[in-house]
């Protein structure tokens, strides 16, 4: 972990990097940091929602949940994973798989990689605020561990959902917002063209993260894919070992307790 | 309910009821937005803010709602001066709270505070459509959470009227941050064994129905209020499709299992009462 960043780069250009296809996907970070995952489908409810994988495995031995938005391998596993937006049944995947980690003291580890909750008539009728707000209270009650890891696009509350965690990590050039920078331009200025200036006022790199406290560390990239896997499983493994020395309590209330120091003002 | 005495105190006027909504301070009439028909304040203000013409649910402010809902005299507001501090210092934000503040006469988003409905002691808000049509950022986040709080050290019930575009764009990520924030703070209520109401009004849409008002005990809804995680329009553009007529009204999200009850403004206080009565917590029962 460090708190350097990538070079100098116009902000709408880490926008748009953050959005390539190129980049590593979840899976192959879920493959290179926990190698025996098991994946597990199905939200028990009404569907499987290809945009969330959940799954079972070990990191360093110890058992773990693994969470994740998928954005997909190619072009047809893409457009199967709806681009990595999940629907509400995506959320009651990792609902009913938060359930399960807290039943058997599992530590969930989470990878975010999306540009928003899927956004249409179909989760709107199936209630797509409902099924992110479970997911923030469910994940508020756990007493096991949970680290974040932001890996491309962090988009606003179907990135959260994935995000309220003890550790919250991002890679040095991804980005976390509150919407994306061509909404802010439309709703703030009514234009589009504005998406430059959005893109610098939202303060949405890995750094600005670091300086509001959002998040709790950089993860650099490496000189190839295979050393930012490195650096991720890293992370993710010194996070585990601090945190699996905390009692579940302390965890709970540590966890509110960091969100809670967010946005406070003096009168 | 709504008698001569509630006049008496100025802020509860009906002039000032109206602040920033549907007419510019101290008109003693309004255009209904929907039939364009007139209407006097005061003939508004007896049909609990629901035109006599057509039925439209006028927006109703924070203070209003108060009038509306609680006690005479029993509301004790709490953090009145809270306020954003942009913390981003995201252009042009400044002078969009100051718009705010002059047009809804409040500081923030949201009004907060402890009350009585029909004698039963509960913890208070009301979201502020005149302020930023009632977006969540900082203020409104930290307010509604130390609301939670203050309700848990004194094992009161919520009652919260929801109203909101959403998270407020122009503090980012910290909006964001304010959905776990409270999610947090309302669980920790909720596993105290307390009971927590919402009243979502229109709109309830974005950041705030994807955390605290979906996650009440009870979620009632007031007719014809818009309630939803994507806007309609950001969905028609999206999908291209047409949206379907009643699509996120309240009337929809009753039929989908999202909401438990409509209520209309009629009758709503006893309602409530009604329903906080049913939760006093065992030992002060």
């Amino acid at each position: 972990m460090s708190e350097q960043t990538a070079p100098v780069q116009n902000i709408y250009e880490r926008v748009q990097a953050s959005r390539r296809h190129d980049r590593p996907d979840a899976l192959q970070f879920i493959r290179a940091i926990v190698p025996d995952f098991i994946e597990l489908h199905g939200d028990r409810r009404f569907a499987d929602d290809a945009a969330i994988v959940a799954g079972l495995g070990t990191l360093s031995g110890q058992p773990v949940t693994v969470l994740a938005l998928e954005k997909g391998e190619n072009n047809a596993d893409r457009l199967r994973r709806n681009f990595g937006s999940a629907q509400p049944e995506g959320y009651r995947k990792t609902l009913y798989q938060l359930r399960q980690a807290e039943k058997f003291r599992r530590p969930v580890l989470c990878f975010v990689d999306t540009a928003g909750a899927a956004c249409g008539i179909g989760a709107e009728e199936r209630g797509q605020g409902s099924a992110i707000a479970e997911n923030l209270w469910e994940l508020m009650g756990l007493h096991v561990p949970v680290i974040s890891l932001i890996i491309g696009e962090g988009g606003s509350g179907g990135a959260l959902a994935l995000a309220t965690a003890n550790r919250v990590y991002m890679l040095d050039d991804a980005i976390y917002s509150v919407l994306s920078p061509e909404g802010a331009a439309s709703i703030i200025w009514k234009d589009a063209g504005r998406v430059q200036e959005a893109s610098e006022s939202l303060r949405l790199t890995a750094q600005d993260m670091l300086d509001l406290r959002v998040i709790d560390g950089i993860v650099p990239q490496g000189q190839s894919q295979a050393g930012t896997l490195d650096a991720a499983r890293a992370a993710m493994t010194r996070a585990l070992a601090q945190l699996k020395a905390i009692p579940p309590e302390r965890l709970r209330r540590e966890r509110y307790l960091r969100f809670r120091g967010l946005g406070v003002l003096i009168s | 309910m709504l008698n001569k005495k509630l006049f008496k105190n100025p802020n509860l006027a009906p002039e000032n009821l109206h602040r920033g909504l549907v007419q510019p301070a101290g008109l003693p009439e309004t255009a209904c937005p929907r039939c364009n028909r007139r209407v006097s304040s005061e003939q508004l203000a007896k049909a609990f803010w629901v035109c006599p013409h057509c039925g439209l649910y006028h927006k109703v402010s924070a203070r209003a709602r108060i009038a509306l809902t609680l006690d005479y005299n029993s509301f004790e507001e709490m953090d009145k001066d809270y306020a954003s501090q942009d913390p981003l210092r995201f252009p042009g934000y400044q002078d969009k709270l100051a718009q705010a503040r002059r047009q809804s006469g409040e500081q923030e988003g949201v009004v907060t505070g402890t009350g009585r409905v029909d004698g039963i002691p509960c913890a208070f808000f009301a979201m502020e459509p005149g302020f930023m049509m009632g977006s969540m950022g900082t203020a409104v986040g930290e307010k509604i959470t130390r609301l939670f709080e203050h309700a848990l050290r004194h094992r009161l019930s919520v009652l919260g009227f929801t109203l909101s575009g959403g998270a407020r764009v122009q503090e980012g990520i910290l909006s964001l941050m304010q959905m776990a924030k409270v999610s947090g703070a309302v669980r920790e209520h909720s596993d105290a064994g307390l009971f927590y109401l919402a009243v979502l009004c229109d709109p309830t849409t974005g950041g705030v129905a994807a955390s605290f008002a979906m996650q009440a005990d009870i979620i009632l809804a007031e007719p014809g209020a818009l309630i939803g995680f994507a806007g309609p329009r950001v969905i028609e553009q999206t999908t291209r499709q047409k949206l379907p007529e009643g699509f996120q009204r309240a009337e929809f999200q009753l039929e989908h299992g999202f909401v438990n009850r409509i209520c209309p403004r009629e009758g709503q206080k006893s309602l409530i009462a009604q329903l906080l009565r049913l939760h006093v917590p065992p030992e002060d029962a």
